[in-house]
């Protein structure tokens, strides 16, 4: 188990003056603690009850029919299981989830190191337009789902607008209706509102590579190009490892767009996992199988996550 | 260290003019060819952190970089100042075509709508400004408690020693990452269940506990194991001199946290606490799932409700994402530098 040395140091000024007898230790650990203990019971108390109790009573679930309106709750083994892996719903709730994470994921991320990287550059101005790429990071998720939803309105939408007065279309198009646009519509606007939260990370990730290692690179004759690929990407490797994986479990996540935007349709196309949970659980009132479904959302999760942390430890070595 | 850096600076103006000679790209394929000499000054210029007065001639990629970010970024905050501007545009011109983008006859008709002339969907319905006081009072408590008890727990695991430390730090940190989906059933019915609230009895049955209350929508958040773990690595870097010096003049625990400990947190208390105010204000399945009554709706359940159910009162509906949105910028504006700084330390967001 871990051990604290700075802690242990706590009691460095009492063993100074007194030479500590056992009694003694124990007396003043026994007074400690209790003070610990106190601090600790309030957030210990609903951290058991809304973290702990809440995890177990969820496993409990998946065990279970769980409707919560019916009376009775009876034991069903691993049926909600195997109705899970059978489920087709789910399963295209799953590729939409993975769509939108394949696509929005490292799309944010490309964008996020190509504005970092211009925008560490001494630019006048820079504060700026450091800003302005953070803006949506700030701006309350909700907010900007309703108004992408209107940008992407098939009457009076911007984007039909500027569309077809650039002669790309010429019929608006239902962006959010349409089978073939929905997603990437949601994805879009996903990536709006997320490159400025990459970009800041990849900034300080950028400020913080030592100079030494261009000075060197630069004496050794290495070109700018080879100076972003052998110095710059490596150098920025924990950092988009970190993105990848805090960015993956939040694309797993997508709920509010979804919600706002499409409502999962248009013939489901944009029903993510956790959507597709909130339906259970919310609208049809299967605790029991909407448990089921999000600690398999967990399973998958962990395995990418596990996937991801071998890919660079096998990149390390 | 500090000579290493002025040599860089001094060299960098002579080695951006290096990398950048020969007549200007003409055709495409030609600057397809010359392409990887943006890098050359994009890492150039990278290593200075500021830029040299003396150098009158810039580069030609230094120019390129604005001639890229400078539309980008206007496509990027376009959507902001079509949402501004048509906030103040009624109606009828918000359904033009074409738009405009500078409001035709300028009005205030949407943020009068919202804010309190009138009810929204019917005549018991409350007026929406109440979802803003709702979600100020839900992210006011949730952060003001979350940092009292996260600094409270972190204090005592960065700085004393009792028995079975270890194991409740552990367990804190085991759940930290397990998404949040799994616990909302069982929370769900927990907050139903609260025994002697809303109309529960000691059993928790019979009533409908926190659930549409703003206990519900407080209580789940007031402790988070990520707030806990950060401010618990700040705290382990305060010395422990300064905590005994205390103790030896006769603090008693509370106050050598209250009074040493938390004054010295104040960066890492600042970040918590802007992450934990921004991530309680656009919460949106939490109060999605308990809330049911427009009494206690917040902001965001409030206009994500409205847009989903009135599909067509668009008015309305930029007015208030406007009014959603300024509590975040204000905080933002004032925090900015905690804010980025936050976000590069933690590296988390909400």
């Amino acid at each position: 188990m871990t051990t604290y040395p700075s802690s242990a140091r706590t009691f460095r000024a009492e063993d100074r003056g007194t030479p500590p007898t056992r009694r003694r230790n124990v007396f003043w650990r026994m007074r400690r603690s209790w003070s610990a203990y106190a601090f600790l019971s309030v957030p210990l108390l609903l951290f058991s009850v809304f973290t702990l109790f809440a995890l177990v009573f969820a496993f409990y679930l998946t065990f279970h029919e769980y409707n919560a309106l019916e009376p009775d709750t009876p034991f069903v083994g691993l049926r909600n299981y195997s109705d899970m892996v059978h489920d087709q719903a789910f399963r295209g709730s799953i590729v939409n989830t993975f769509y939108f994470t394949a696509v929005s994921v490292p799309l944010t991320m490309v964008v996020g190191l190509l504005v970092a990287l211009l925008l560490n550059l001494p630019l006048r101005g820079r504060g700026l337009l450091r800003t302005l790429y953070f803006l949506p990071v700030v701006t309350p998720f909700v907010v900007v789902a309703i108004l992408w939803k209107w940008l992407y309105n098939g009457d009076f939408g911007l984007f039909n607008y500027y569309l077809i007065k650039t002669n790309v279309i010429d019929k608006p198009l239902l962006f959010l209706a349409d089978q073939h646009l929905a997603m990437p519509a949601v994805i879009l606007m996903s990536i709006w509102s997320g490159v400025g939260f990459s970009m800041v990370v990849y900034l300080a990730a950028l400020q913080a590579i030592p100079e030494d290692l261009y000075e060197a690179a630069r004496v050794d004759g290495a070109n700018g190009l080879s100076r972003l690929l052998h110095i710059t990407v490596p150098m920025l490797r924990p950092t988009t490892l970190f993105l990848a994986v805090i960015g993956i479990i939040g694309a797993f996540q997508v709920f509010t767009q979804i919600f706002v935007m499409t409502s999962g349709g248009p013939a489901e196309k944009t029903t993510t996992v956790v959507y597709f949970i909130y339906l259970a659980a919310f609208k049809f009132y299967e605790f029991g199988y909407a448990s089921t479904l999000s600690f398999g959302l967990l399973a998958i999760l962990l395995v990418f996550t596990v996937i991801q942390l071998r890919i660079y430890r096998k990149g390390d070595a | 260290m500090s000579g290493f850096a002025e040599r860089g600076r001094r060299r960098t103006p002579q080695a951006v003019r290096q990398v950048t000679p020969g007549p200007d790209p003409t055709s495409a394929a030609e600057l397809d060819a010359v392409a990887p000499d943006a890098t050359e000054a994009v890492l150039l210029d990278a290593d200075v952190t500021q830029p040299s007065r003396k150098r009158k001639r810039r580069s030609v990629w230094y120019w390129l970089a604005y001639v890229v970010l400078v539309p980008f970024a206007i496509l990027f905050v376009a959507p902001f100042a079509w949402l501004i501007s048509a906030s103040f545009q009624n109606i009828g011109d918000i359904f033009s075509w074409p738009p405009h983008w500078i409001p035709q006859h300028p009005s205030t008709s949407g943020y009068q709508k919202f804010l309190g002339i009138g009810p929204l969907k019917g005549d018991d319905s409350p007026q929406a400004w109440r979802w803003f006081l709702n979600s100020a009072f839900v992210a006011c408590s949730v952060t003001v408690l979350q940092l009292f008890f996260n600094s409270l727990a972190a204090y005592v695991f960065a700085k004393r020693e009792f028995p079975g430390k270890n194991v409740i730090f552990l367990l804190f940190l085991a759940t930290m990452m397990i998404p949040g989906q799994i616990t909302l059933i069982p929370n769900y019915l927990v907050i139903k269940h609260i025994p002697l609230f809303g109309g529960n009895d000691i059993l928790g049955q019979g009533g409908s506990g926190w659930l549409d209350s703003y206990w519900g929508l407080i209580m789940p958040g007031v402790v988070s194991a990520f707030g806990i773990f950060l401010l618990r690595q700040y705290m382990v870097s305060i010395p422990d001199e300064l905590l005994d010096a205390a103790r030896i003049d006769g603090a008693n625990e509370f106050s050598i946290y209250f009074r040493v400990v938390l004054p010295l947190c104040g960066p890492a208390l600042a970040a918590t606490g802007i992450f934990t105010f921004q991530g309680a204000w656009e919460d949106f399945f939490w109060p999605l799932i308990i809330v049911s009554s427009p009494d206690h709706y917040t902001a965001p359940l409030g206009l994500a409700l409205f847009v989903v159910e009135k599909r067509t009162q668009w008015d309305v509906l930029f007015s208030g994402s406007v009014i959603a949105t300024l509590p975040m910028i204000i905080v933002f504006i004032i925090f900015q530098r905690r804010f980025i700084q936050g976000i590069s330390v933690s590296g988390l967001k909400g």
